[in-house]
C-alpha cells in the first residue's frame, strides 16, 4: 500500500499496532481540515506490525499523550518532504486533562472544573494512578 | 503549611512525636487547656459520622479552642450545588484549621489545594481515614509499648475495609512486623495492597479463612465488620458471618497479652461479653483518638505548650 509523502507535516511512527485510532482520537485529529492518514498493521522489522499516523499540517502534537498511548512511538517533523526533527517520547510523570478517572467515587466525577491528573506510579508497568483517589488508570 | 491527607504524609518520627505529645496529654491535660485558645476548627462533614465528628470537637474544645461546622451535606452550601473548592476558599476565612470528611475520594486534597489553612482528612469515601490510624498507632504503642516485631491480625472485611488497608500501610514501615489475615474469601485483602505494602517490602505474612485457627499467634487482632450487603448470596454470608464474631469462647484461645482493637462502630462481631476483658482496648481506642487528633491540631497549627 502506498501513501504519498507529505510536505510538511508530521509523521508518528513506530505506534503499537492497534494503537493508531485511538491515537487519533486522543490528539483531536478527527477535528483537524488537513488530510491525515491512519496506517494500520503496517510491517516492521522492530516491531513486526505497527500504525502509523500522517498529518499534513504542522499542529502541536502532544507527546504526553502519544507517549501514554504507546511510549515506542517517534514523533517526526517534516518540512519540504524531509525530516528535520525526530522527537522520542518518554513516559511523563504526570497526565494533566488527557484521561478521565473512571472511579465513581472520584472527587473529579462532581467538583466543577478540576483538572484530571494522574501520576505514574509504576514505570515499567507503565502504571498511572488517579492523583485525588488513587484508582489505576484506564483509557 | 502542612495536611494530613494520607497517614504516609506523616513520618514513622512524627507519629511518633505525636504519640508522645499525646501521651503527654494523657498525664498532664491542664497543661494543654489554652494551647488553642482563639483557635477555631471547622468540621465540615459532608456525610454523617458522630464519633469522628464529635473527637475532632471534644479535641478542639479540650485544647480551649472553639469549633464550627456542619455535619450533613444537606444542611452546608453543597445542597445548593457549591464546590468543595469554593467552599474550603470561604471557610479558609472563617477557622484556622478544617476537618474535613465527604464521601467523595480525594476530596480532601481538592481542599488542601483550594485552602489558606491546614486541611486534616476526616475520611473520604473508601479511601483514607487517617486520624483513625493514628489512633490505632497510639493504641498499639501505648498497649504494647513498641510497633517492632509484632504479629497483627487483621479480621473481617479486609476488601472494603479502609482502616485496615491505612494500618497495614502504616505498621509495614516497622522493623519485625508481621501480618495474619483472616477473612471469607469474598473479602479478602486486595492485591495492591498486598503487593505495595506487603509483598514488595517483603513482610511475612499468613491468610487464613479461620480465626480459630490463627487467634494464638497473635499480638495484635484488628476486628472489623463483615457485612451483609458484600456478600453476593445470603447463604454465603449466614455459613460465613459467624466464624468472624469474636466470642469469650476465642478469646480463651488467645495469648494473655493479646490486644483486640476495632475501629468501631461494631455491630455483632465483637460479643459485648468480651468488653469486659482486659485485653479488648477498643473503648480505650477512641478516647486515643482524640487525644492524638489533640496532638495533629496543634502540630499543624504549629502551637506547643508554653509557645505563644
Amino acid at each position: 500500500m502506498k501513501i504519498d509523502a507529505i510536505k510538511n507535516g508530521i509523521v508518528i511512527d513506530h505506534i503499537a499496532a492497534g494503537c493508531g485510532m485511538q491515537l487519533y482520537h486522543m490528539l483531536g485529529l478527527d477535528k483537524l481540515d488537513c488530510s491525515v492518514a491512519i496506517i494500520k498493521n503496517a510491517p516492521s522489522l522492530k516491531m513486526g506490525k505497527k500504525d502509523i499516523i500522517k498529518i499534513d499540517s504542522n499542529i502541536d502534537v502532544n507527546l504526553d499523550i502519544v507517549s501514554f498511548i504507546s511510549p515506542e512511538a517517534t514523533v517526526n517533523i517534516i518540512k519540504d518532504e524531509v525530516c528535520v526533527e525526530k522527537r522520542k517520547t518518554e513516559l511523563p510523570q504526570r497526565l494533566v486533562n488527557i484521561i478521565k478517572c473512571k472511579n465513581p467515587r472520584c472527587i473529579t466525577t462532581i467538583e466543577q472544573e478540576i483538572t484530571q491528573e494522574f501520576v505514574l506510579t509504576d514505570r515499567k508497568k507503565r502504571e498511572y494512578r488517579c492523583m485525588y483517589c488513587d484508582t489505576k488508570a484506564s483509557i | 503549611m502542612r495536611n494530613l491527607i494520607n497517614i504516609l504524609d506523616l513520618s514513622v518520627e512524627e507519629i511518633d512525636e505525636l504519640i508522645n505529645v499525646a501521651d503527654d496529654i494523657l498525664d498532664n491535660p491542664e497543661k494543654y487547656y489554652d494551647v488553642c485558645k482563639h483557635k477555631i476548627l471547622a468540621t465540615l462533614f459532608y456525610e454523617p459520622s458522630t464519633r469522628t465528628r464529635l473527637s475532632f470537637e471534644s479535641a478542639m474544645l479540650s485544647l480551649g479552642g472553639q469549633v464550627l461546622g456542619f455535619s450533613e451535606a444537606s444542611s452546608s452550601s453543597a445542597s445548593k450545588g457549591e464546590s468543595v473548592a469554593d467552599t474550603i476558599a470561604i471557610v479558609s476565612g472563617y477557622a484556622d484549621i478544617i476537618a474535613m470528611r465527604h464521601p467523595k475520594e480525594g476530596a480532601p486534597l481538592v481542599a488542601a489545594r483550594h485552602a489558606r489553612v491546614p486541611i486534616i482528612n476526616a475520611g473520604d469515601g473508601g479511601h483514607y481515614h487517617p486520624t483513625q490510624t493514628l489512633a490505632d498507632l497510639m493504641t498499639i504503642r501505648h498497649e504494647m509499648g513498641r510497633f517492632e516485631n509484632l504479629t497483627v491480625g487483621l479480621c473481617g472485611d479486609l476488601k472494603f475495609g479502609r482502616t485496615v488497608h491505612s494500618l497495614i500501610e502504616a505498621m509495614s514501615r516497622y522493623e519485625g512486623v508481621k501480618f495474619v489475615l483472616i477473612s471469607p474469601e469474598e473479602l479478602k485483602l486486595p492485591s495492591f495492597v498486598k503487593n505495595d505494602y506487603i509483598k514488595e517490602k517483603k513482610i511475612p505474612y499468613v491468610q487464613s479463612t479461620s480465626l480459630d485457627e490463627v487467634i494464638g499467634d497473635l499480638d495484635i487482632l484488628y476486628m472489623t465488620r463483615v457485612q451483609r450487603e458484600r456478600f453476593f448470596n445470603e447463604e454465603d454470608y449466614l455459613r460465613l458471618k459467624d466464624s468472624y464474631i469474636l466470642t469469650t469462647e476465642k478469646m480463651k484461645l488467645a495469648r494473655y497479652n493479646m490486644i483486640v482493637m476495632h475501629p468501631l462502630p461494631r455491630v455483632n462481631e465483637i460479643s459485648t461479653a468480651v468488653d469486659d476483658d482486659p485485653r479488648a482496648c477498643y473503648f480505650r481506642q477512641t478516647y486515643y483518638g482524640k487525644l492524638m487528633r489533640m496532638a495533629l491540631i496543634m502540630k499543624l497549627l504549629d502551637l506547643k505548650v508554653g509557645k505563644d
